[in-house]
C-alpha cells in the first residue's frame, strides 16, 4: 500500500478545552446541518462558545461578535492541530459534521480520555485521528499545556506523542483504523471486493427469512 | 451460550474482513434530510446505485415547519436554507427510486416513530439510520444504531455495514414503579446512575419484570435514550407484546407471520450467557426525574437538590459551575424553584399515542399557567396527529392553551422555527439537554411527558398528583 506521506506524522500547536461530555452539538451546532456539502465547516466550530452571538449557516467570520476569552480565537491556538479535551468528548449526535468542522478547522488529532462510538468511528472517516489515553495521562498533559503554548509531534505509525524532547506518551489504537489516515483508505471500495459474499449471504437470507424482503 | 445481541450479530455477518473488522449485513436503512445528502452525492460521484432499494425508507423530519397545515409542498417551506435540503431529499429519493414519505404524506413523521408504526420495523432486523437515536427500534428486538454519513452512503453501496463487535451489557428494570412514573423516568435514572460514558462500547439489553409489564411504546422510550447513556446500541427481546405490536402494523400474509413468529419468540438470551457488566435496579423506588444541567446525566428527582459545586469533588466541581451557569441557576435549591417559560412535547422519545394520551389527562379540564409563554404538542407522525385527534385530545390540549402542531423533529433541536429564545427556560419531554441544544442560549428540562404536562399547568416544576 502506497502511505500517504503527509499523514505520518502530526506535528502543531495544542489547545486544550478543560471539560468533560462536549456532545457534537457544542462541537457544532444544528444550524450548520442544514448544509448539503462535506466541506466548508471551519468557521463554525464551536461556535457557541467561539462567538458571542447566535449564527446562521453562511454568516462570515469578519461578521460576527468573536468571544476573546475562548481558545481557539487567539494565536498561537488559532493554528492548532492537536486539541486536548477530557472524557466523553464527540458523545450525542451521530452528526458526522462535527468531524467535518475540527477537520476543516485545521484539527488532526483530538486527545481525550474517551470518546463518543460513533464520533469516534466518523474521524477515521475523515483523517481525523482520536487518541485515548487514561485519566491520570490526561490530567498531567493538561498540566503541561496550561504552563505555556506547545507543540505537540504525533508519530501515527509507532502510535507516540512526543510531548517535547524529553517526554514522550505511547497509545493504542487498531491498524484498521489508523491505516485509513495513514493510506487514505476508502470504505466502499474495499467493501466491494466482498460483493460475491454479501450476494451469496442475502440470496440466502431472503430464502430463511422472507419477511425482510416483504416490501420489493 | 449467546446474548441477543450476540445472536443477532452472528445472524446479520456476512464474513470478517482480512483486517479484522466484519461486515454486517443490514435489513432495513432509514433515511432523512439532513444527514443524507451528501451520502447520496458520494454514491453519485462512485457511479453507484443502492444495493437493495427496497431496504431504504425516508422521510423528511428535523426541518420541517411543524405550522404548514394540509397540502403543503417542500418549495413553501420559508427557511431558504432548510428548504433546500428537504428539496434535495425529495430530488435524491426520486432520483434513485427510494420510497419516501414526503413532507406531503399523511404518514410522514419522525423518522424513528414511522418506521415501527408502518411496520418496516420488525424485530430481529439490523437496522440503521445516520441519527443517534436509531437505537429507539432495539425496543423490538432489533440490533439497530445511528451511523455517521459516510456510512449512510456504505450501507446505500453495499448493504453492510463494516464494524467491530461490541460488548454485552444486561441492565435489568425490576418490581412496579409507582403511578406517576414512566419509561422516561426510569431511563433518565439509568443514565444518571451510569453517566452519559457509562455504556459507551457497549449494547445494552434491558430486561427485567418492568420492561415485560411495559408497551412497545414505553419500551422506545428507554432504547431511545440508550445512546444518552453512551451506548449505541439499546435492545429489548421480542416477546408476546411484541409480537401483538407488529401483527397490528405490518403487511406480512398469515403464513409468512407465523414462520416469522417462531423466530422471533425465539430471540432471546441464553439463561447461562455471560454480560461483560450487569446492572440491577428496583424501579419501585424511582420518582418522577427532571434533568436540571446541561447533560442528560445531570439529572435529580423532580423534588430533589439541584447539585451545588461548592459541595462537589474537585473532578465535577467545574461540570456542575458551568452547567448552573448556563442554565441560570444562581440561589435556588430546587427544581420547583425554577419559573418556566415553554413546554414542548414531542420528540422521538416521547411523541406517540400513549405519550399524548398520559399528558392531556394531566392538562384535561386545566389551563396553562401564566408565565408559560408558549406549550406545544407535537404528534411524532401524521398517523399518531389523526389518532390523536379522532381520541379528542388535540381538543383537550388546545383548550388547556397548547398549541396543537404538525409531526416533526421540531423543538428537540430546533433545525425548523420552533426554537427558544435565549435564556427561556423550557420543559421538554426530548432527549437531550445541551447546550443550545432547543435554540441559542435556551435552557432545557428533561422530563416525562406527565411533569411536562404538569409543569405546563403549574408553570413550575410541581408535585405530580
Amino acid at each position: 500500500m502506497k502511505s500517504n506521506s503527509e499523514g505520518l506524522m502530526i506535528d502543531g500547536i495544542v489547545s486544550y478545552i478543560d471539560r468533560d461530555n462536549i456532545d457534537t452539538d457544542q462541537i457544532i451546532p444544528t444550524e450548520y446541518l442544514k448544509s448539503i456539502k462535506k466541506f466548508g465547516y471551519e468557521d463554525y466550530l464551536f461556535d457557541g462558545w467561539r462567538y458571542k452571538d447566535d449564527g446562521k449557516l453562511g454568516i462570515k467570520k469578519e461578521d460576527r461578535d468573536i468571544n476573546s476569552d475562548f481558545i481557539l480565537n487567539n494565536k498561537p491556538y488559532s493554528e492548532s492541530k492537536i486539541l486536548l479535551t477530557r472524557d466523553n468528548f464527540g458523545c450525542g449526535s451521530s452528526r458526522e459534521h462535527a468531524v467535518w468542522a475540527l477537520r476543516d478547522f485545521g484539527i488532526k488529532a483530538v486527545i481525550a480520555s474517551s470518546f463518543g462510538d460513533i464520533f469516534y468511528n466518523n474521524c477515521f472517516k475523515n483523517g481525523v485521528l482520536p487518541i485515548k489515553l487514561d485519566k491520570n495521562q490526561i490530567e498531567q498533559i493538561f498540566v503541561l499545556v496550561k504552563e505555556d503554548a506547545v507543540e505537540f509531534s504525533i508519530d501515527l505509525q509507532k502510535r507516540i506523542i512526543h510531548l517535547n524532547d524529553n517526554n514522550k506518551v505511547n497509545f493504542e489504537v487498531e491498524d484498521f483504523l489508523i491505516d485509513r489516515i495513514i493510506y487514505g483508505l476508502d470504505d466502499v471500495d474495499i467493501t466491494l471486493n466482498e460483493k460475491d459474499s454479501i450476494a451469496n449471504f442475502e440470496s440466502k437470507r431472503r430464502e430463511t427469512k422472507p419477511w425482510i424482503y416483504i416490501n420489493e | 451460550m449467546k446474548t441477543l445481541y450476540d445472536k443477532l450479530w452472528e445472524e446479520h455477518h456476512v464474513t470478517q474482513l482480512s483486517t479484522g473488522e466484519s461486515l454486517l449485513y443490514i435489513d432495513r436503512h432509514y433515511l432523512h434530510e439532513v444527514t443524507s445528502p451528501q451520502a447520496f452525492e458520494g454514491l453519485s460521484k462512485k457511479n453507484l446505485k443502492p444495493w437493495r432499494l427496497e431496504a431504504n425508507i425516508a422521510t423528511p423530519d428535523h426541518n420541517v415547519p411543524t405550522t404548514r397545515g394540509n397540502n403543503f409542498n417542500s418549495a413553501q417551506i420559508k427557511d431558504e436554507i432548510s428548504k433546500i435540503q428537504v428539496v434535495e431529499l425529495d430530488k435524491n429519493c426520486n432520483a434513485f427510486g427510494i420510497k419516501q414519505f414526503d413532507i406531503k404524506s399523511t404518514k410522514q413523521g419522525i423518522v424513528h416513530v414511522i418506521g415501527p408504526e408502518l411496520g418496516y420495523t420488525l424485530p430481529g432486523m439490523t437496522i440503521v439510520c445516520g441519527d443517534s437515536h436509531t437505537s429507539t427500534h432495539g425496543a423490538l428486538g432489533c440490533l439497530a444504531m445511528g451511523i455517521g454519513t459516510s456510512e449512510v452512503e456504505h450501507v446505500l453501496a453495499t448493504q453492510c455495514l463494516k464494524v467491530s463487535k461490541l460488548k454485552n451489557m444486561l441492565v435489568k428494570f425490576e418490581g412496579a414503579p409507582a403511578d406517576n412514573v414512566s419509561s422516561k423516568d426510569i431511563v433518565l435514572y439509568f443514565i444518571g446512575l451510569i453517566g452519559t460514558a457509562g455504556g459507551t462500547g457497549y449494547a445494552i439489553e434491558f430486561a427485567g419484570s418492568y420492561i415485560e409489564s411495559i408497551s412497545i411504546e414505553s419500551r422506545m422510550t428507554i432504547c431511545n435514550m440508550a445512546i444518552e447513556a453512551g451506548a449505541k446500541v439499546g435492545l429489548i427481546a421480542p416477546d408476546e407484546t411484541t409480537i401483538n405490536y407488529v401483527r397490528d402494523k405490518s403487511f406480512l400474509d398469515e403464513e409468512i407471520f407465523k414462520r416469522a413468529e417462531d423466530y422471533w419468540l425465539n430471540l432471546k438470551t441464553d439463561d447461562e450467557a455471560t454480560f461483560d457488566n450487569e446492572i440491577i435496579i428496583d424501579v419501585s423506588k424511582i420518582k418522577p426525574q427532571v434533568t436540571w444541567g446541561t447533560s442528560p446525566e445531570m439529572v435529580v428527582n423532580y423534588d430533589g437538590e439541584i447539585p451545588n459545586h461548592l459541595d462537589e469533588p474537585e473532578e465535577s466541581k467545574k461540570n456542575i459551575e458551568l452547567a448552573r451557569n448556563y442554565m441560570g441557576i444562581k440561589n435556588e435549591s430546587k427544581l420547583s424553584d425554577l419559573v418556566f417559560d415553554k413546554v414542548f412535547i414531542g420528540s422521538c422519545t416521547n411523541s406517540r399515542i400513549e405519550d399524548l394520551r398520559q399528558a392531556a389527562e394531566v392538562v384535561k379540564g386545566k389551563t396553562i399557567a401564566k408565565n408559560i409563554i408558549e406549550a406545544i404538542v407535537v404528534p411524532g407522525s401524521g398517523m399518531v396527529k389523526e389518532q390523536a385527534e379522532k381520541e379528542g385530545l388535540d381538543e383537550i390540549f388546545k383548550e388547556a392553551g397548547f398549541i396543537w402542531r404538525d409531526p416533526g423533529c421540531s423543538m428537540c433541536l430546533g433545525m425548523n422555527p420552533d426554537q427558544l429564545k435565549p435564556y427561556e427556560r423550557c420543559a421538554s419531554t426530548s432527549n437531550r439537554n445541551f447546550e443550545g441544544r432547543q435554540g441559542y442560549l435556551g435552557r432545557t428540562h428533561l422530563m416525562s411527558p406527565l411533569m411536562a404536562a404538569y409543569t405546563a399547568i403549574y408553570g413550575t416544576v410541581g408535585e405530580p398528583s
